[in-house]
């Protein structure tokens, strides 16, 4: 047992649960509290106003379809970065952590200020029908932004670690290169692609400050949920906004789960293909 | 993919498809992240420069910066002490529960910024959980500082712990074994081998966790109740000029926050730069 070479064990493990235990478990308990106060009936009938069910779906809607945008966008991205070498390929590798690195409310004025009717891509947009400032499409766009390093990021160390031997193989037997990244390449790449599904999902879902200037903040059109918690509490309604918090809370929460299972999942499947 | 690989001359369709590839990443990362990045700074100068020194020297842009550094030097410290207790209780023992420890670790990240700022108000909000008791001692949390900190605190928390934990197993603990055999005291064995061990990785955190903690916008809003000069970041200062229509003032702002961003990245870049040739050194 190496319990005993190395000192701190108590010290350290008890400063690291304190920690979590007053940052993290403390809060949490206090949402259970206000949670178990309002009831699960109760939560379900603050949920069910039209402008709460508008804005939910919204945002998980809103969100699936980006983390999905992101999966397509991203692994063609990640292909070009880690398969081909080209001019700025190593700046525009370090720029994909951009929407993660800027502030949120710094993305948010910045994609406004583009796709608003006299912005630099808004006057060519809207006359051609294209509205994207101050509708669900804007809110899309925010959450595509703030979702895609993480895809790039989860498939990036698996795509330069995948062995090239077998596309080879591949190619050699006379598959074409559509085919080889189809049947063999792709199918390894599913539970990364998962992952960074999941992850993406998760920071849309959940986004405020890059979405809420270019949503307009619409009722039943343009409303995500977190502006409706943080209405909720500007009104002192404590119960709806901790309603509305639990729902997202519990939705992370499996998320979260999902996430450490498939990675799991990819590990497994790389020791059984090493 | 060069296109001299043995046995396989590159196609007309594969010079092609790898030539759509990469042109359709480059325009779209062009299009989707510089040119939003580059209307930060246009913006910011639109009545040149003069404008925008004017913007940032005033009180209220001063305090919002003052007090965002404020937030990050009490942020970041914590989150390093702890970062390094997590990871050295969990790569260097065995115990029950480590699993769930890594996963509340974890659990900000996937948490709504929105949803942890209203936790805090949940607690130490006037109808929270310890609301009352606060309000009869006369000690203000929520809309005032203490608020901002520790929301910004919840949010940041995994990174630096996040970048140590699988380093430190990947790691694992010969070298410090060895010191402590060899006669080193504990905190001999920790800033003499393990530290330098893991330096880049503490860095690399700390670096992220700043720039997260400078940043953050949708947690502090939550409890900042924007008063402004004393309860306004610099993000939150962006927002409200930006609702006062004053594009100008909350561009320079965001500029200024752009540039951490940059330089956060910049280093970022080096840093991994430099762990990789160290790595190929080994």
């Amino acid at each position: 047992m190496r319990r005993r070479v190395l000192p701190g064990f108590g010290l350290s493990l008890g400063f690291a649960v304190t920690y979590l235990g007053l940052i993290v478990l403390l809060p949490l308990a206090a949402l259970a509290w206000k949670a178990s106060d309002v009831g699960l009936a109760g939560i379900l009938k603050l949920l069910a106003s039209p402008r709460t069910l508008a804005a939910l779906k919204l945002s998980f809607g809103g969100a699936l379809l980006a983390a999905g945008l992101n999966v397509v966008v991203g692994l063609m991205v990640t292909w070009a970065l880690v398969r081909y070498r080209f001019p700025g390929r190593r700046i525009l590798d370090a720029l994909i952590d951009l929407p993660f690195a800027l502030p949120t409310a710094v993305a948010g004025i910045a994609l406004t200020a583009i796709y608003a009717p006299n912005g630099w891509f808004g006057r060519w947009l809207v006359p051609l029908g294209i509205q994207v400032a101050y509708t669900p499409l804007g809110v899309l766009l925010a959450m595509v932004f703030v979702g895609f390093p993480f895809v790039v990021r989860t498939l990036q160390p698996v795509l330069q670690s995948l062995e090239r031997e077998v596309e080879d193989a591949a190619e050699t037997l006379g598959a074409t290169g559509l085919q080889t990244f189809l049947r063999v390449v792709l199918p390894t790449l599913v539970p990364t692609l998962l992952t960074g599904f999941a992850l993406a999902l998760a920071r849309a879902v959940g986004e405020y400050g890059s979405v809420i200037f270019i949503a307009g903040n619409i009722p039943l059109r343009s409303e995500i949920a977190p502006l409706l918690i943080v209405q909720r509490l500007d009104e002192f309604d404590y119960a709806t906004a901790a309603a509305l918090g639990v729902v997202m809370l519990t939705f992370s929460l499996v998320l979260l789960v999902l996430v450490s299972a498939l990675q799991r999942w990819t590990r497994r499947w790389a020791e059984q293909s090493a | 993919m060069t296109a001299g690989r043995p046995g396989r001359p590159a196609s007309a369709m594969r010079r092609l498809g790898r030539a759509s590839i990469i042109v359709a990443s480059i325009l779209f990362l062009c299009l989707f992240l510089v040119v939003p990045l580059a209307s930060v700074f246009v913006e910011a100068f639109r009545q040149g420069a003069h404008a925008f020194v004017e913007s940032i020297d005033q009180p209220e842009a001063m305090a919002a910066i003052r007090l965002t550094l404020l937030v990050a030097v009490i942020t970041v410290p914590l989150n390093v002490v702890f970062g390094l207790a997590a990871a050295w209780a969990m790569t260097r023992f065995q115990f029950r529960g480590k699993a769930l420890l890594g996963a509340l670790i974890d659990l900000p990240l996937s948490v709504s910024p929105v949803v942890s700022g209203l936790l805090y108000v949940l607690m130490f909000g006037a109808q929270g959980w310890f609301g009352p008791w606060l309000a009869t001692h006369g000690v203000k949390i929520i809309f005032a500082v203490p608020g901002l900190v520790l929301a910004t605190i919840f949010i940041t928390l995994p990174f630096v712990a996040r970048e140590l934990i699988p380093l430190m197993q990947a790691q694992g603990s010969e070298e410090e074994e060895v010191a402590r055999v060899l006669g080193a005291s504990g905190l001999q064995t920790f800033f003499r081998v393990t530290l330098p061990n893991i330096r880049w990785a503490l860095l690399y955190g700390v670096l992220l966790c700043n720039a997260r903690a400078m940043g953050e916008f949708g947690a502090v809003s939550v409890v900042s109740g924007h008063i402004r000069g004393l309860t306004t970041t610099m993000p939150l200062e962006v927002e409200m000029r930006y609702n006062e229509y004053n594009y100008v003032g909350a561009f320079a702002i965001a500029s200024l926050l752009a540039l951490l961003a940059l330089l956060t990245l910049a280093l970022k870049s080096a840093l991994e730069w430099r762990y990789q040739a160290a790595e190929n050194h080994r």
